[in-house]
């Protein structure tokens, strides 16, 4: 079968199984409504320091709600033995990588688009640079996330304690991503500096990092 | 191997007594930060081992997905831990240092940020390697130390561009601004002295992973055999 058929079914098999069970929709909603909430209660804000400190609490909540889902993800292969199925299938394993790197992307974007209205709500948002920017950035953001939270999630399925190990090793290789879409919210939100040098450092990194993971996915899926 | 590693031992430790004296008694005081500034002669040191380490166990890792060879990776588990002890040092005697110069314990400075960003990632390796199941699993921790290797360069630039609006301290008449020849000898004598001791237990964490190996491969040989006699009888 081709890379892209491969892919094609496994994404085809994922957004159907999610639209049954909305579980990664679910929990990570509700999750991050719950970060928000928190948030808002720990601080007291004015519109101005809202609007200074807002990059980086969508982020902050996206990163830990993206977590619930990306331990989903693996998590539900386990069943029946399905992992062991695909190793032994001659089907490419790069396409199984993409195949839950877009599914994750979907599910993440879905949550940004029904969390952007509850933060204008709850922060009193009103961007003052272009709005393109902030879009730009929620896409490159996203798939920085999710694209290493697969791989790291097909790694941390092998460990002793895998819900607690994801975040371990992801949010540190995430570090420098966040730093720019943190960067590159802030600076369209309160319109000082230019959102660019974030958006081309993210495009950057997601670039990397996707074929770094197509180049070592293989290994990983069939290391013992 | 066990008298050449003792005469390496011996020498580490002459060497590092020798740097010691130099640094404690034979170095002038500095003029301006005064006794403190006689941490530059272990912080440096340690810091420039760990920027030995983490480059080895990236080549070790890559290395080790090529050929698979067990001893590759005992090399990599010993890099990565030895570069994690030496950047905790630096984490530590930094603040130390900083404290009465710049009158801060911390400041969000390039170079501090991407230090303890550094350790961050070298620590969910070693989190990694310790709790995967069935033994520590060389593959993933090879692939992500890659991972590792490879956004350090990301995090030396983001940090960079992104937090630059920070303010920095200023270095008052640091080691840049001309340099005594005796702090000379006694840095140099340092960082020969660290590089050594650095060495140096890499080469016992290595053999103490490679006899580790050895005695995990006997235990699968023996049940191996167990169940091969038990199928046979």
């Amino acid at each position: 079968m081709s890379v892209l058929s491969v892919l094609r079914i496994t994404l085809a098999k994922d957004l159907r199984m999610e639209w049954r069970s909305k579980d990664a929709i679910n929990s990570m909603l509700f999750f991050a409504l719950l970060v928000v909430v928190i948030f808002s209660f720990s601080f007291d804000l004015t519109a101005d320091e809202s609007r200074q400190i807002a990059g980086g609490l969508i982020w902050v909540a996206l990163l830990f709600a993206a977590v619930v889902a990306l331990n989903q993800t693996w998590a539900r292969e386990l069943r029946n033995q399905v992992l062991d199925a695909y190793r032994v299938s001659p089907a490419p394993a790069e396409s199984l990588f993409l195949a839950k790197t877009i599914g994750n992307f979907l599910f993440v974007a879905i949550l940004e688009l029904l969390m952007t209205p509850l933060f204008i709500v709850f922060y009193n948002l009103r961007s003052i640079g272009p709005v393109y920017q902030l879009i730009l950035a929620s896409v490159l953001g996203n798939w920085a996330l999710v694209v290493n939270g697969t791989f790291f999630g097909a790694m941390s399925i092998r460990t002793r304690s895998r819900e607690v190990l994801l975040p371990l090793i992801l949010f540190p290789i995430s570090i420098p991503a966040l730093l720019a879409m943190v960067g590159a919210t802030t600076s369209t939100l309160t319109g000082e500096g230019s959102a660019h040098l974030s958006l081309v450092f993210l495009a950057v990194y997601d670039v990397v990092f996707t074929l770094l993971g197509l180049f070592l996915f293989e290994t990983v899926l069939q290391a013992e | 191997m066990k008298s050449k590693f003792a005469i390496f031992a011996l020498l580490t430790f002459v060497l590092l007594s020798w740097g010691l004296y130099q640094a404690l008694v034979g170095a002038p005081t500095e003029a301006t930060m005064g006794q403190v500034q006689r941490i530059f002669y272990y912080h440096v040191p340690n810091a420039w081992v760990m920027e030995l380490c983490f480059p080895l166990n990236f080549l070790a890792s890559i290395i080790y997905l090529v050929n698979r060879k067990a001893a590759i990776d005992a090399f990599a588990v010993a890099t990565a831990e030895v570069g994690v002890v030496f950047c905790t040092v630096v984490l530590l005697t930094g603040p130390i240092w900083a404290r009465p110069v710049w009158g801060i314990w911390w400041t969000w400075d390039a170079r501090l940020t991407s230090t303890l960003v550094l350790w961050l990632i070298y620590v969910g390796y070693l989190m990694l390697r310790k709790l995967s199941t069935g033994g520590p699993n060389p593959v993933l921790a090879a692939s992500f130390a890659i991972f590792g290797c490879i956004d350090a360069v990301f995090v030396f630039m983001a940090i960079r561009w992104f937090r630059t609006q920070h303010p920095k301290p200023v270095f008052a008449g640091g080691a840049d601004s001309g340099i005594d020849p005796r702090m000379m000898h006694a840095f140099l004598i340092n960082l020969l002295a660290f590089t050594c001791y650095g060495a140096l237990l890499v080469w016992i964490r290595y053999s103490l992973e490679r006899t580790r190996q050895k005695v995990d491969e006997a235990h699968a040989m023996k049940s191996l055999l167990h169940q091969e006699a038990r199928s046979s009888r």
